[in-house]
């Protein structure tokens, strides 16, 4: 073990690293509304469950964006997605079988991911920018096609499985943010194609240099943003039974805050799958404590917003290196 | 030692490589070549045209004209993996590393091991204990001395950096590795290790072509030089007959090659 005091690594290092700093706000989180709303249901099953049913979107969209992150791009339309994809499958999902709605939701969603990548490599400009654009389209697109009106939804299939329904205590929802945390963690930790995910992230012209195709990954990487965010859409349609164009439109800060503050680098090459889901029920448990507390939506905006700096304090300095 | 190196067999030669930038001509018709298990140190002062015939050697970019030869064929190098592909390896200038990725990730990228279960192959699952098995063997053969396997790169020394470039290089069988000034950041102690390093692999049988401005470096671990000067391959000397003062005479143009 001699040899390792080579290295700049200790085991203090180790435990106060970022990866792990997550886990220990949601706990401090928790004990903290646990004390000050003890005369509450904050610390009961069915609260949590709540919390759960709430965030799932956030959770999905997360993973998707740890993704785009991880290759150094951001996506910033991944709330205009989620009101797109949700307007496309709730206008179709009365009128054809509701899986042929669901595949419809799916490739707008993944066909705005193509094109902001698509556009970023092409341009070669940063994919902010390109995204900050998409959004304004998509958003303004998605006020044109409805009037600005809510779209119903009555299929119960549908709205059973895309967040509504409950197997006993057990919400739909937690089975969505299991998929997403299993399916994302497996292909950005375990397979080839996430290690060139994150290759590609941290170096790029190295990635080049050893045959990996850049330009191809980085698609695939907004592609899959696109597509979380149009999963998301789809749980937000089933679960409040109907779309609008103003879905999701306040989730952008939230979702980059619970990424954030999970230990993904906003400048690729580092991310972590579990970090953005225990990321996004830090912001579920920050909300429900806040609106149990008797506080307004403006103060959640406040929290998300102190969250989203201090994951970058705490990120900037190991981004350095 | 010296012996081993008269193999008859050319492992790489390059015929008339010409390569212009915009109105920049930065090869103007480069031809030498490199036996197998040689060192071939390529000199020249900045702006030469040494990193230029790298790039298109590894398929960074390709030449505008000339020929690229391997084991007597011509052969269409278009992309990095081509080069890779033709055995060809390069350790660049800028350390072409992962920062934030282990020794052993960083030694099989894009050339990982995948499980051995088809179903978890499909989705390319990778085999993290192989990887780990066979990086320990592949950095034990080039003696380096690295801490730990777990460790992210970013937390060594350039020259254990190096070493993984290096190791990264001669792991696949390659059998012509070009490096880009690889001690050019490094200490003397760990400069003195890549140098080392160096004439290992030439002493396996592998072609070295090793850019470097450091005459005492190149006078120690190459057999021959390659000078360019403006674009042009100005000598091609056997370091065993030149002195280091004609050697850098050549390099800045104060002598001209016999
Ligand atoms: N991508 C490029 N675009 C335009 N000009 C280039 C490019 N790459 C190299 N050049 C030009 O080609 C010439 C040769 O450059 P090169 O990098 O090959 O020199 P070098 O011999 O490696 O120098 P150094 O010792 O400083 O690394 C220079 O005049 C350089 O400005
Ligand atoms: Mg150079």
């Amino acid at each position: 073990m001699t040899l390792l005091s080579e290295t700049r690594s200790t085991v203090f290092h180790r435990i106060l690293n970022r990866e792990y700093f997550v886990y220990y706000a949601l706990i401090l989180v928790i004990v903290f509304f646990a004390i000050v709303l003890a005369d509450t249901a904050f610390l009961s099953t069915p609260n949590f469950m709540n919390i759960i049913r709430q965030t799932t979107p956030i959770t999905v969209m997360a993973v998707g964006m740890t993704f785009a992150l991880a290759v150094g791009h951001i996506d910033l339309s991944v709330g205009s997605v989620v009101a797109l994809s949700a307007l496309v499958c709730s206008l179709l999902v009365d009128v054809v079988p509701w899986p042929f709605a669901v595949f419809a939701g799916l490739c707008a969603g993944m066909l705005v991911g193509l094109i902001n990548g698509v556009l970023t490599e092409w341009l070669k400009v940063s994919s902010l920018l390109i995204t900050l654009g998409s959004m304004g389209v998509i958003s303004g697109v998605a006020r044109v096609i409805t009037n600005l009106e809510s779209i119903p939804v009555t299929n119960d299939t549908f709205t059973f499985v895309f967040g509504s329904g409950s197997l006993g205590p057990i919400s739909v929802m937690f089975i969505w943010t299991l998929l997403a945390l299993v399916l994302g963690w497996v292909f950005l930790s375990k397979t080839r194609f996430g290690s060139h995910l994150l290759a590609v992230g941290g170096n790029p012209t190295a990635s080049r240099a050893l045959g990996i195709n850049v330009v191809k990954v980085k698609i695939t990487a907004m592609v899959i943003a696109g597509g979380a965010a149009a999963m998301a859409g789809m749980l937000y349609a089933g679960r409040l039974h109907g779309a609008r164009y103003s879905l999701g439109e306040a989730d952008l800060l939230t979702v980059i805050a619970a990424v954030a503050i999970g230990g993904t680098s906003l400048f690729g090459g580092r991310a972590s799958v579990a970090g953005a889901v225990v990321g996004s029920w830090l912001m579920g448990v920050i909300n429900n404590g806040l609106i149990l507390w008797g506080f307004s939506t403006n103060e959640q905006i406040i929290a998300r917003g102190l969250i989203l700096i201090v994951a970058v304090a705490i990120g900037v300095k190991e981004d350095r290196k | 030692m010296t012996a081993e190196y008269h193999v008859p067999d050319t492992a790489l030669e390059v015929r008339e490589i010409h390569k212009s930038f915009g109105g920049v001509q930065a090869l103007k018709g480069v031809s030498f070549s490199i036996l197998k298990g040689e060192v071939v140190g390529l000199l020249g002062d900045n702006g030469a045209g040494k990193s230029t015939l790298v790039r298109c050697i590894s398929g960074v970019h390709p030449q505008d004209s000339g020929e690229i030869i391997i084991n007597g064929q011509e052969v269409d190098i278009k992309s990095p993996q081509d080069a890779r592909d033709q055995g060809i390896e390069t350790v660049f200038q800028d350390l072409a590393v992962i920062p934030n990725f282990d020794v052993s990730k960083n030694l099989f990228l894009n050339r990982e091991i995948l499980s051995s279960n088809p179903v978890l192959k499909f989705f390319g699952w990778l085999d993290h204990k192989e990887m780990n098995r066979q990086s320990e063997i592949a950095l034990k053969r080039l003696n380096s001395r690295i801490p730990s396997f777990s460790e992210e790169i970013k937390n060594l020394s350039g020259g254990q950096r190096q070493a993984v470039s290096i190791a990264r290089a001669v792991n696949w069988g390659a059998d012509i590795v070009i490096m880009d000034e690889p001690t050019a950041a490094l200490g003397v102690e760990q400069a003195a290790q890549v140098n080392n390093l160096i004439k290992l692999i030439s002493s396996q049988g592998i072609a070295v072509l090793l850019i470097s401005h450091n005459i005492q470096h190149v006078m120690e671990v190459c057999h021959r030089a390659v000078v360019l000067r403006h674009g042009r391959a100005a000598a091609n000397v056997r370091i065993d007959d030149i002195t280091p003062d004609d050697l850098v005479g050549l390099i800045t143009g104060a002598k001209r090659a016999a």
